[in-house]
């Protein structure tokens, strides 16, 4: 079973240069290889569930020497949601690019940013992570650019600067760390580290260069413009899965590595750069004209609750009540991850229908586009919170955690953000609903807007009804 | 061979410093640029001198291949930063 770990690596990067050798069947490739990666990571997330954590030493080098690849519960989630949004996406993007030309200079580099998020998961020491995050940053930056557009073009710019920024920090932290542990492999590490001014510092400088990477206010201001200047597929991707595999990074170095060094103030420093993160993200939301940057501005205040959850789980005691609380952490980030892609989707098929995405002329939608307007509906009842989304679960498990502990600050932004929420949600469908009295036609194109639904509901009712095997796996996983 | 190693270590953290205030105030695309290259050189030379282990002794590879693979990575995002600035002043020339 552990092969699978390599699969998950070999087979996106097969495609990406299969697809670039054969610019012709380009798009048939793709869709195989989308379809045999997510089996993969379906089988992945089977094993992990019945055998707990699996490793796998590429060509038998053992740690230390070579290259070792890690999964456990965590890690087999993201890819399952990655393996989920990039099939959607990638049968999305089928249709979305009419030119074939297009086409076949998009699936290369669409399948590399596959094979790092996907490795980017399954890696077990900084060395490869960091590696890694520059392959991620790299393919993300060439796809937010793709298409050519003046103000996408330099968003991507931008953001190709600021993400250079961010690794070279992460990289001095680990010159730090081999410096003073002589050791790169996050297992050994988590054994050695210990509370002293070079870990500390180490920490701090991999957690700027991060945090960068995952946007959180005030590091926030790149992603709104990158995010809604991009076609609709990479938009999706950006929002859901690159900014979440950052906060995955920090997850595990202040949750498991460096989990001895974490003091509550430094956690209470992350919860309140969220906590801000939330109300200006969703008040920027609420103000802007157009809907794809309505999608990003959202993006930077869900991005803030899953920041939350830092300080909450550390006044928890370590035990039973934490792992809930952790729980509620991985479904609302998973939630996050399905809605925000379906949402971008759907939006990407009003913006070609109409030539637009201005909130305030999106009259008659919900009349033309019925399947699109119900799954921007879906996505909005995850990103607000509401029962029986997975977000409603892990919003409950934060505020629990925010009760037991007493911290009511974040109980009361965590409020303050949802209501925030369903007023920008709520702006954009009170829209999609007024009346247009001409061409009164309905459209459903099954192709465009499965992709979009499927993701939208898996987040509502999938991850909200049956979400206890999250915890199950988290648990089996460890 | 002890005040060689810290000059060394020093200097590599000065150029960090250097390039990233450069490459975090400076509005200019090629100084922040060059800026964010600096730093990076800076970060190597870091790196290079944790590896040395002495005389007579090879120094470590695990941080020398860590250095390769920077320089790589540096030259390729350099290279992609300059050819997105590129087609942005072809399109301002243009429009």
């Amino acid at each position: 079973m552990a092969e699978t770990l390599i699969w998950l690596i070999a087979m996106p990067m097969a495609g990406a240069v299969a697809t670039l050798l054969l610019p012709r069947q380009s798009t048939p490739i793709a869709c195989v290889t989308a379809v045999a990666a997510s089996l993969v990571a379906g089988t992945l997330l089977y094993a992990v569930s019945e055998q707990g954590s699996l490793s796998y030493e590429i060509g038998g080098w053992s740690a230390g020497l070579g290259i070792a690849l890690r999964a456990d519960g965590l890690s087999a989630l993201l890819l399952m949601m990655t393996a989920l949004v990039m099939l959607a996406s990638s049968v999305y993007a089928g249709t979305y690019f009419t030119k074939a030309a297009a086409r076949a200079r998009f699936w290369p580099l669409w399948l590399l940013l596959w094979t790092s998020l996907n490795a980017l998961l399954l890696s077990g020491d900084l060395f490869n992570l960091y590696v890694t995050l520059e392959l991620l940053g790299l393919s993300a930056v060439a796809l937010a650019s793709f298409g050519g557009k003046f103000a996408a073009v330099q968003a991507a710019l931008r953001y190709l600067l600021l993400g250079l920024l961010g690794s070279m920090m992460f990289l001095a932290g680990v010159s730090l760390i081999y410096a003073g542990y002589g050791t790169l492999d996050l297992a050994t590490l988590t054994l050695a580290v210990e509370p002293e001014p070079v870990a500390w510092t180490a920490l701090a400088l991999m957690s700027a260069g991060l945090l960068l990477k995952t946007a959180l206010f005030p590091l926030h201001f790149w992603l709104p413009p990158a995010h809604a200047s991009a076609s609709a597929p990479v938009s999706a991707v950006l929002s859901a899965l690159v900014v979440k595999v950052a906060f995955y990074l920090l997850v595990r170095l202040w949750m498991d590595v460096f989990a001895d060094l974490v003091t509550p103030a430094a956690a209470g420093l992350l919860g309140v750069m969220g906590a801000a993160a939330i109300l200006w993200g969703s008040w920027q939301a609420l103000r802007t004209e157009r809907l794809k940057l309505l999608a990003a501005w959202s993006t930077v205040a869900q991005l803030g609750y899953l920041f939350l959850f830092f300080p909450v789980l550390l006044a928890l005691p370590p035990g039973p009540a934490r792992d809930t609380a952790f729980g509620g952490l991985v479904i609302l980030a998973l939630t996050h991850g399905l809605a925000k892609a379906g949402l971008f989707l759907a939006i990407g098929i009003i913006q070609q229908r109409s030539g637009h995405d201005r909130i305030n002329e999106l009259n008659g939608t919900a009349q033309r586009l019925p399947a699109t307007t119900f799954a921007i509906a879906l996505a909005g009842v995850a990103l607000i919170g509401l029962p029986p989304s997975g977000a409603f679960l892990g919003k409950w498990q934060l505020l629990a955690g925010s009760f037991a502990s007493g911290q009511w600050l974040w109980i009361l932004v965590t409020i303050a953000g949802s209501l925030l929420a369903a007023a920008y949600i709520f702006r954009v469908l009170g829209h999609a609903f007024g009346n247009q009295s001409y061409p009164r036609h309905s459209v459903t194109i099954a192709r465009e807007e499965w992709p979009a639904l499927i993701l939208t509901t898996l987040a509502v009712a999938g991850l909200g009804l049956a979400g206890a095997p999250v915890w199950n796996l988290l648990e089996s996983g460890a | 061979m002890l005040t060689a190693h810290w000059l060394y270590g020093i200097s590599g953290c000065l150029l960090l410093a250097l390039g990233l205030r450069t490459a975090l105030l400076h509005d200019m695309l090629l100084q922040r640029l060059i800026g964010i290259n600096v730093m990076g050189a800076g970060v190597f030379l870091v790196l290079i001198t944790v590896a040395y282990r002495g005389p007579g002794i090879a120094p470590d590879p695990v941080l020398h291949a860590l250095v390769l693979t920077g320089i790589v990575v540096a030259v390729s995002a350099t290279a992609l930063a300059l050819a997105l600035a590129r087609r942005l002043t072809a399109e301002q020339d243009d429009g």
